[in-house]
C-alpha cells in the first residue's frame, strides 16, 4: 500500500501516542520517531512500528509517530487505526 | 553609626568580597526570589569571578546562573536542592567543579563546622529594621518561616539583610537577630509574591494519586504509630499531601490527638492545628499563604532553623521525634535507595531537601508514588543517584500495590493482616516491567557534575554528566 | 454466589490512560465504553485500542465489561466481532427496549463463539435499560437470555424519553428504579443503578446512592472516579449488616447441627432469602476488608 491521504489516529496526551501518515512524493518510506521515552524504549517503538508496516505492506508514506508514553499495545492500536483508515482512503 | 547601606554593590564593597570567596543565600522566596539574582549581577559588575555560592536550594528562576557559571564569575556551588534551567546546564556540564549537594539537615551541619565557610551571607528579609533584626512573616514578600538562613546569620563572616519593608526599630517579632547582621540593604522588591508562596495548597484530583494516598493512609492506620502523641510529616504535593487528607478522617473517626507536625507547613497542617489534631507546628518553611497567616497569629505554629529540623547533631534535632513522614521518589530499587536527585534520562531536576534527614530521623518512612510516569517504572534495578539510603525507608506505597523493606518483618505482618496489597518489591518492579516493557539503561558522560553528601557529612553518591 | 458490584466505573474507550489505570481506581467492575463517551469518527480507534487493552493488559480481578454501540447503529457487530474472541467479563448492549433486543444480540455473540470456537455462554449481558419502553418490559429483559445477570437502569435517556427533570430527590426515576429492582429480583438477578453526574456535588452522590442502596439495588455505575470511594462505602455493608449476617449463619449452622427445620432469630424467622442475603453479605466483607474502598 502506498500512503496517498493525510491520516491521523491518537493523540498527544499522556499515555497515548498520535499516528500522522502522509504521502510523500517520491515514492520512499519515511519514518520519524519522537517519544519522551525516546532514550529507554526507542528501539523496542521502532520495531513495533517496523512490524505494522510490514503487516500492512506499506511501500512508501511519511510515518510520524509522536509518543507520550504509550505502551505496547496502545501504540499497536493506533498504528492499526491510522493504517486501516489509511486503507479504506479516508 | 549605620548598618543601612545604599545599594547592593557598596554593601558588597563593604564587606571586602574577593575572588575566591563564598557568599550565601537562602531559599525561601522560592521561584519568586530577586534577591540572588540581583546580588550576582553586582558582583559580576563589580568585575569579580571564581565565586562559590552556598544558596539552600537554586529554583528557575535563577537561570542568569548559567551565563555566570559560563563566564566564570561563578566557578563553585553547594546547595540542597536545583531545578530549571541552572539544573539543566549543570548536567549538561557547564562547570568545572561538581555541585556539592547536601540537605536541609546536612548543610547547617557543614556550616556549623565550618566545612562551608561563608564569607557573605545575603539574607532576604521580608521585614526588617535599620539594625538588621528580621522576620519573614509580613512584608510584600512575605515568606514565613526563615528557617534555612539562620546556620548562615549564626556563622558568616559578614551578614546582610536585604529587605524591601524597612519597618520602625525594632521589627517585632524577630526571628534573626541584629545581633548577627552587619548591613541592612533596602530594595525596590526583593521578590514576587506570586513566585514566593501559592495563594492555597490543593490537594490532588488525580484519581491514581488519591487512590495511592487512600493506601497510604491505611498504611499509617495499622502501623501501629496511630495513637495520641504521634507526629507526622508530609511533602507539599501530589500523593504526599493527599495522604495527610484520608489520614484526617481517620484521626477524626478514631479521636485521636497528635503531639506535632513538622517541616514545609501548608494550609493542610495548619488545618490540622486549628482542629486541635495536633499541639504545634514545628515549621521550618512555609508554602503558603495560610501557612504564614498562621506563623503570625497562633503561638503553636513555631518557626524553627534547618538546625532544630535536621541537623544530625549530638544534641538532637526534630526528625529524631518524629513518627511518620511521607515522602515521594523519582526512581528507588530493589534495596529501597531512593532517588529524588535526577530523573529518569541523567538530568537533575531536585535534591535531598529534607529526604534523606527525615527518612533517617522518623520511626516510618513511607514512599508514597505512582508505578509508573509516562511509560517508566519507578522501581529500578539501580537508582541513578542515591538521595536516600534504602536503610531508612520502610515502606512504598504505589496504586498496584505496597511494598514494606524486609528489615521491618513485623509492619509487613501488620499490614497483611490488614488485607492490604502486599507485594515484593522485586515482584513489584517485574509486574511493572511486563505490563510497560523493560527500559534500556541511560549512558551517562564522563564528567562529575555533582557529588551527594549525606547528612553526616560522608559522600553517598556522585551524579555524572547527561550526553 | 452472585458476583460484587457495588461500583462499576465508565472509562471512555479511547483513552488509553484510562483504560491502563481503571482497574486501580477502586471500582469492582469498569465499563469500557465503546458508545457515548466516544465520536462517531472515532469508533474504529476505540475499538482498536479496547481490544488490544483486552489482549494484554492483567486487570488484577476487576470485571471488565464493554458497553457496545446501540443495535440502531452500524457499529454494534464490529465491536461484537472485534470484542467477544477477546474474552471480557460482561457485554453491556444500551438502549435495550425488549426481550428480541437481547436475543439479537445474544444470538450475533453466540455466531462468534462458533465461529472462532470459543467457550460457549461464558460472556454475560448486562442491558441498558434508559427509555419508557424499557422499563415497562423490564421483567422480561430480565429473562431473556441466561446470560443477563444484572439490569442497569440509566437515567439521564430515560428523563429525556419521559419529558422529565432528573433531580436530586429522584422523584421523577422513582417508579422506574423499584420496577427495575423488582424485574431484575424476580428474575434472580442484580440491579445497578444509574450513575450521578454531577462530578463536583459529593453531597448529592451520597444522598442518590443512599436512595439506591435503600431500595433494593445492589450497586451504582460511577462517570467520575472520585465517585468510587463514596459509592463503595454506601454498598459495602455496614458493620451491623455484618454482625446481624454473621449472626443468621451462626443460628443457621447451629440449627442443622440440633436437626432443626425451622429457626428464628431475633424474633423474626429466618427463611432462605435471608440466609442467601446473609451469605452475600459476608462475601462482600471478606473481599473488602483492608482496602477495596
Amino acid at each position: 500500500m502506498k500512503i496517498q491521504n493525510v491520516v491521523m489516529a491518537g493523540s498527544l496526551e499522556s499515555n497515548d501516542v498520535l499516528v500522522t501518515l502522509r504521502p510523500t512524493d517520491n515514492d520512499k518510506l519515511f519514518i520519524n520517531l519522537e517519544s519522551i521515552v525516546q532514550k529507554q524504549f526507542a528501539n523496542r517503538i521502532k520495531k513495533i512500528i517496523d512490524d505494522m508496516l510490514n503487516e500492512f505492506n506499506v511501500e512508501s508514506g511519511d510515518i510520524h509517530v509522536q509518543d507520550r508514553g504509550a505502551l505496547d499495545c496502545t501504540l499497536r492500536a493506533r498504528l492499526e487505526t491510522a493504517l486501516s483508515r489509511a486503507e479504506e482512503g479516508r | 553609626m549605620s548598618k543601612l547601606v545604599n545599594s547592593l554593590e557598596e554593601a558588597i564593597k563593604i564587606c571586602g568580597l574577593e575572588d575566591g570567596m563564598t557568599v550565601s543565600f537562602h531559599h525561601h522566596l522560592r521561584n519568586g526570589d530577586f534577591v540572588l539574582n540581583d546580588v550576582m549581577r553586582a558582583i559580576d559588575k563589580l568585575g569579580f569571578k571564581n565565586i562559590k555560592i552556598a544558596p539552600s536550594a537554586i529554583f528557575p528562576v535563577h537561570e542568569p546562573l548559567v551565563d555566570l557559571i559560563k563566564k566564570g564569575v561563578v566557578t563553585e556551588i553547594t546547595t540542597n536542592y536545583m531545578s530549571g534551567p541552572v539544573a539543566k546546564a549543570i548536567s549538561e556540564g557547564i562547570m568545572d567543579k561538581p555541585v556539592i549537594f547536601h540537605s536541609h539537615g546536612g548543610r547547617p551541619r557543614a556550616i556549623e563546622n565550618n566545612e562551608i565557610k561563608i564569607d557573605i551571607a545575603f539574607i532576604a528579609a521580608p521585614t526588617c529594621d535599620r539594625e538588621g533584626n528580621m522576620n519573614g512573616i509580613n512584608g510584600p514578600s512575605a515568606c514565613g518561616s526563615l528557617g534555612y538562613a539562620y546556620s548562615d546569620a549564626m556563622y558568616a563572616n559578614k551578614v546582610i539583610a536585604v529587605t524591601d519593608n524597612l519597618v520602625d526599630y525594632p521589627a517585632t517579632p524577630i526571628s534573626i537577630s541584629q545581633t548577627e547582621v552587619d548591613y541592612v540593604v533596602q530594595l525596590n522588591s526583593i521578590g514576587d509574591p506570586k513566585g514566593i508562596v501559592s495563594g492555597t495548597t490543593q490537594i490532588t484530583r488525580d484519581p491514581v494519586g488519591l487512590t495511592i494516598a487512600r493506601y497510604a493512609s491505611r498504611v499509617i492506620e495499622h502501623s501501629g504509630l496511630l495513637k495520641d502523641g504521634f507526629s507526622f510529616q508530609t511533602g507539599a504535593g501530589g500523593a504526599s499531601l493527599a495522604t495527610a487528607f484520608y489520614l484526617k478522617k481517620i484521626l477524626k473517626e478514631k479521636n485521636i490527638k497528635g503531639s506535632f507536625g513538622l517541616g514545609g507547613i501548608t494550609g493542610y497542617m495548619v488545618n490540622f492545628l486549628e482542629e486541635e489534631l495536633f499541639e504545634g507546628l514545628l515549621d521550618v518553611q512555609c508554602f503558603d499563604l495560610a501557612a504564614i497567616e498562621s506563623l503570625r497569629e497562633n503561638s503553636n505554629h513555631q518557626e524553627i532553623s534547618a538546625s532544630f529540623y535536621a541537623n544530625p547533631s549530638p544534641k538532637g534535632c526534630a526528625v529524631d521525634n518524629l513518627d511518620i513522614v511521607i515522602l515521594g521518589a523519582t526512581e528507588i530499587d530493589k534495596f529501597f535507595n531512593v532517588n529524588v536527585h535526577t530523573d529518569s534520562n541523567g538530568y537533575i531536576i531536585g535534591g535531598s531537601g529534607g529526604h534523606s534527614d527525615t527518612a533517617a530521623g522518623s520511626k516510618l518512612c513511607m514512599i508514597v508514588a505512582p508505578l509508573f510516569r509516562a511509560r517508566l517504572p519507578i522501581v529500578v534495578e539501580k537508582v541513578h543517584t542515591i538521595t536516600t539510603p534504602g536503610e531508612t525507608v520502610d515502606v512504598l506505597v504505589t496504586e498496584r500495590g505496597i511494598s514494606v523493606n524486609p528489615k521491618n518483618i513485623m509492619l509487613k505482618e501488620k499490614l497483611v493482616n490488614a488485607g492490604l496489597p502486599i507485594i515484593d518489591i522485586q515482584d513489584l518492579k517485574e509486574m511493572a516491567e511486563k505490563i510497560a516493557g523493560k527500559p534500556n539503561s541511560i549512558i551517562v558522560g564522563d564528567k562529575t557534575v555533582g557529588k551527594v553528601i549525606y547528612r553526616d557529612g560522608t559522600v553517598l553518591d556522585i551524579i555524572k554528566s547527561v550526553i | 454466589m452472585a458476583r460484587i458490584r457495588r461500583t462499576m466505573l465508565f472509562v471512555p474507550g479511547n483513552n488509553p490512560g484510562m483504560l491502563f489505570n481503571g482497574c486501580v481506581l477502586g471500582a469492582d467492575s469498569v465499563i469500557f465504553d465503546l458508545e457515548d463517551a466516544i465520536s462517531l469518527g472515532e469508533k474504529d480507534s476505540a475499538r482498536i485500542l479496547v481490544r488490544n487493552a483486552l489482549e494484554t493488559l492483567n486487570y488484577n480481578g476487576t470485571e471488565i465489561i464493554i458497553r457496545i454501540n446501540a443495535i440502531n447503529t452500524s457499529f454494534w457487530q464490529k465491536d461484537l466481532d472485534m470484542i467477544i474472541p477477546k474474552n471480557p467479563n460482561i457485554i453491556m448492549p444500551p438502549k435495550i427496549e425488549s426481550k428480541e433486543d437481547i436475543i439479537e444480540i445474544e444470538n450475533y455473540i453466540t455466531k462468534i463463539e462458533e465461529r472462532d470456537n470459543l467457550v460457549k455462554n461464558e460472556i454475560k449481558l448486562i442491558p441498558l435499560i434508559e427509555s419508557a419502553l424499557g422499563v415497562e418490559n423490564a421483567f422480561e429483559i430480565a429473562k431473556a437470555s441466561s446470560r443477563v445477570v444484572a439490569l442497569f437502569l440509566g437515567a439521564e435517556d430515560l428523563t429525556a424519553n419521559l419529558g422529565a427533570k432528573r433531580t436530586v430527590e429522584g422523584k421523577e426515576i422513582f417508579y422506574s428504579r423499584s420496577r427495575v429492582v423488582i424485574a431484575a429480583k424476580a428474575a434472580n438477578i442484580q440491579a445497578i443503578d444509574t450513575p450521578y453526574t454531577d462530578i463536583n456535588d459529593e453531597e448529592g452522590l451520597i444522598k442518590d446512592s443512599k436512595i439506591a442502596k435503600d431500595m433494593g439495588f445492589d450497586g451504582k455505575a460511577a462517570i467520575s472516579p472520585r465517585h468510587v470511594e463514596e459509592i463503595n462505602k454506601i454498598f459495602t455493608p455496614s458493620y451491623e449488616e455484618i454482625e446481624y449476617s454473621r449472626r443468621v449463619i451462626e443460628a443457621i449452622e447451629k440449627a442443622e447441627k440440633e436437626g432443626k427445620g425451622v429457626i428464628s432469630l431475633d424474633g423474626q424467622m429466618i427463611d432462605a432469602p435471608i440466609v442467601e442475603r446473609a451469605k452475600y453479605v459476608i462475601s462482600i466483607f471478606e473481599n473488602v476488608k483492608g482496602g477495596r474502598y
